[in-house]
């Protein structure tokens, strides 16, 4: 199944890309195995997740946990800690 | 009226009137005692700063400020509930956001603006870059630990 990834704010400029559809290998079950499959990609992807622990995720534009299956996701976003307000 | 307020959720590029806001929830009505605003806004940094570049998530941007407006009427008697955050291209002295509620007694509409500020500082899906004026190029503002325990204050017992 193909995923849709979205970045934003400083993930999107490390990755360098706003965007990407994605095959998700398989034994990707979680957030956590995501970002660290996401990690081993390349340099921007290194650079953008030096730091798992920091990433804000969100599954079908709500927000979830690292321990959050993302079995029947449509959209996966990634992004720093929230600064709006 | 039956039932909890309906909020008003609105993301948009453009400025917004702060007075018209008000005038919206209290036009026509004699049951609202209380209405309290708080519009943030872009400040230099003494000077040092030429503007705010506000990137969002269309979409969840909408999403989740409605789902904490929504909490937000189920837990104080509101008669009205309005947010607006702004995106783009922000100037010292100009609005970003703004939370408008209306009650019937100002403790309520008091605690429901804070409650909507502190969520949606930590929750809605919005990241700040730095304009400098010298013209060098700012990072992306940092996260405040302060507004994430700002937020923690509100959570309920369940």
């Amino acid at each position: 199944m193909t995923t849709r990834l979205i970045y934003f704010a400083w993930v999107r400029e490390r990755i360098g890309a706003s965007e990407e559809d994605v095959e998700l290998p398989d034994g990707i079950e979680t957030v956590a195995d995501l970002l660290r499959w996401l990690k081993s990609r390349g340099e921007g992807y290194e650079q953008a997740l030096q730091y798992p622990d920091v990433i804000r995720v969100a599954i079908n534009q709500e927000h979830v946990d690292h321990r959050e299956k993302i079995s029947g996701a449509r959209e996966i976003a990634l992004f720093p800690p929230m600064t709006g307000g | 009226m039956t039932g909890a307020a309906v909020p008003v959720v609105r993301i948009q590029a453009q400025d917004f009137d702060v007075a018209a806001e008000i005038a919206r929830l209290t036009q026509g009505r004699a049951d609202i005692g209380a209405v309290v605003s708080f519009s943030g806004l872009c400040r230099d940094d003494a000077g040092s700063l030429s503007a705010l570049e506000l990137e969002h998530y269309p979409g969840m941007a909408e999403a989740e400020i409605a789902r904490i407006a929504a909490e937000a009427v189920q837990r104080w008697p509101l008669q009205g509930l309005t947010a607006i955050h702004r995106h783009g291209k922000i100037r010292p002295g100009e609005n970003i956001v703004l939370v408008v509620a209306a009650s019937a007694h100002r403790q309520a509409a008091f605690e429901a603006a804070n409650f909507l500020m502190d969520y949606l500082k930590s929750r809605a899906p919005f990241w700040k870059k730095e304009h400098r004026a010298d013209g060098s190029e700012g990072g992306w503002v940092e996260a405040k630990e302060a507004d994430d325990e700002a937020a923690g204050r509100w959570k309920t017992s369940e």
